[in-house]
């Protein structure tokens, strides 16, 4: 087995590269497959405290790189999914210490003991976005219904076409259903005629991923949520599975209903 | 109600059939990297040239980049109005 090397990226920061990268990772590992999430953002780590495993960094990508650290050294384990791992960044150090070419050997040297890496691409067009794509073998590009945030990602689309990385998947990020029927939301029609590509998953905007981000679970460990369940299909979709897109309209009924059975306190 | 209201009485577009409207503007210049200025010089020079072999009315002349896909398309609707006179 080879892992299959998947880059989450946006151009446009804070549209939820880390937490959907944490998700799906999560989600992957959930359904039995061996994950390693790599924190790309050098400079800037996030990936851990999503995750929920910031004390137990040890070892981190530009050490691994550079050497002072076996490479599994480097890959820590994740608290409740045993077959999920994290390599975090560094924090101390700059884009400039990871070159493309190392991001690709590392993940060559990988792919052997895994299913999936899943790498979390820092904003922007520079040097970290283009560690980040380099070893990847199929791009998702993550978009809010946003007019600002669709543009950048129509760039970063372009962008990825022209380095010839095939045509990246399109998850939309934060969709508010009660707003797209107000007519104040670019809905995801709206978003898949703009960008003209294929969406991959339509994550709803939902309280409970901030929570869950607080406590350090990825939401897409349980399905009792809309955003869980969202990100779980679109694990199940990367599988090759065939499952429709969540109806937005219905699902928020149907947990509505069931909060209200047993009380919003969890 | 009162956003029914709104909607009943008022002409303007939805907020998201305006960002959509918007988004769709940028992303065409984005992607060609053609300002509506640009566009204006390039509908000039192709009147000048047409006009050698045909006779066109240049206010009935429009030209436009459309989206098909990621693919940008320019179109360009040009009424002959009448045959040019050879010399030759």
């Amino acid at each position: 087995m080879s892992a299959r090397v998947i880059t989450i990226t946006s151009g446009k920061g804070g549209v939820g590269k880390t937490t959907a990268t944490a998700n799906i990772g999560a989600a992957l590992a959930s359904l039995g497959q061996r994950v390693a999430c790599i924190d790309a953002d050098i400079g800037l780590r996030n990936l851990d405290v999503v995750m929920g495993l910031e004390n137990r960094i040890v070892y981190d990508l530009v050490d691994a790189v550079e050497g002072r650290c076996r490479l599994k050294q480097a890959m820590i384990k994740d608290k409740h999914i045993p077959n999920l791992f994290l390599i975090p960044s560094a924090q101390t150090r700059d884009k400039t210490a990871v070159s493309p070419s190392d991001m690709i050997r590392l993940c060559n040297e990988l792919r052997p003991d895994l299913d999936w890496i899943i790498i979390d691409s820092p904003a922007g067009i520079e040097r970290g976005f283009k560690n980040a794509i380099a070893p990847a073998d199929q791009i998702i590009v993550i978009t809010n219904p946003e007019i600002s945030a669709v543009r950048d990602a129509d760039r970063i689309i372009g962008i990825v076409e022209a380095e010839e990385k095939g045509s990246p998947q399109l998850i939309l990020n934060r969709l508010n259903p009660e707003m797209v029927k107000q007519n104040n939301m670019l809905s995801a029609d709206d978003v898949v005629d703009l960008l003209a590509i294929h969406l991959l998953g339509i994550v709803p905007e939902d309280k409970a991923v901030l929570i869950s981000t607080n406590q350090g679970t990825p939401i897409a460990m349980e399905d009792k949520n809309l955003a869980g369940k969202a990100y779980q299909n679109i694990a199940r979709r990367l599988l090759g599975e065939e499952i429709p897109l969540l109806d937005l309209d219905k699902g928020i009924g149907f947990f509505n209903r069931i909060s209200s059975v047993f009380g919003s306190g969890d | 109600m009162e956003n029914f209201i709104n909607k009943i009485f008022s002409r303007e577009p939805s907020s998201a059939d305006q960002a959509k409207d918007r988004l769709r503007l940028v992303l065409i210049n984005d992607r060609t990297d053609l300002s509506a200025a640009t566009l204006e010089d390039l509908k000039d020079d192709l009147l000048e040239v047409l006009s050698r072999y045909i006779k066109i009315d240049p206010k009935s002349m429009s030209i436009d980049i459309t989206q098909e896909g990621r693919q940008q398309r320019l179109i360009a609707d040009i009424p002959i109005t009448g045959p040019i006179s050879r010399k030759y």
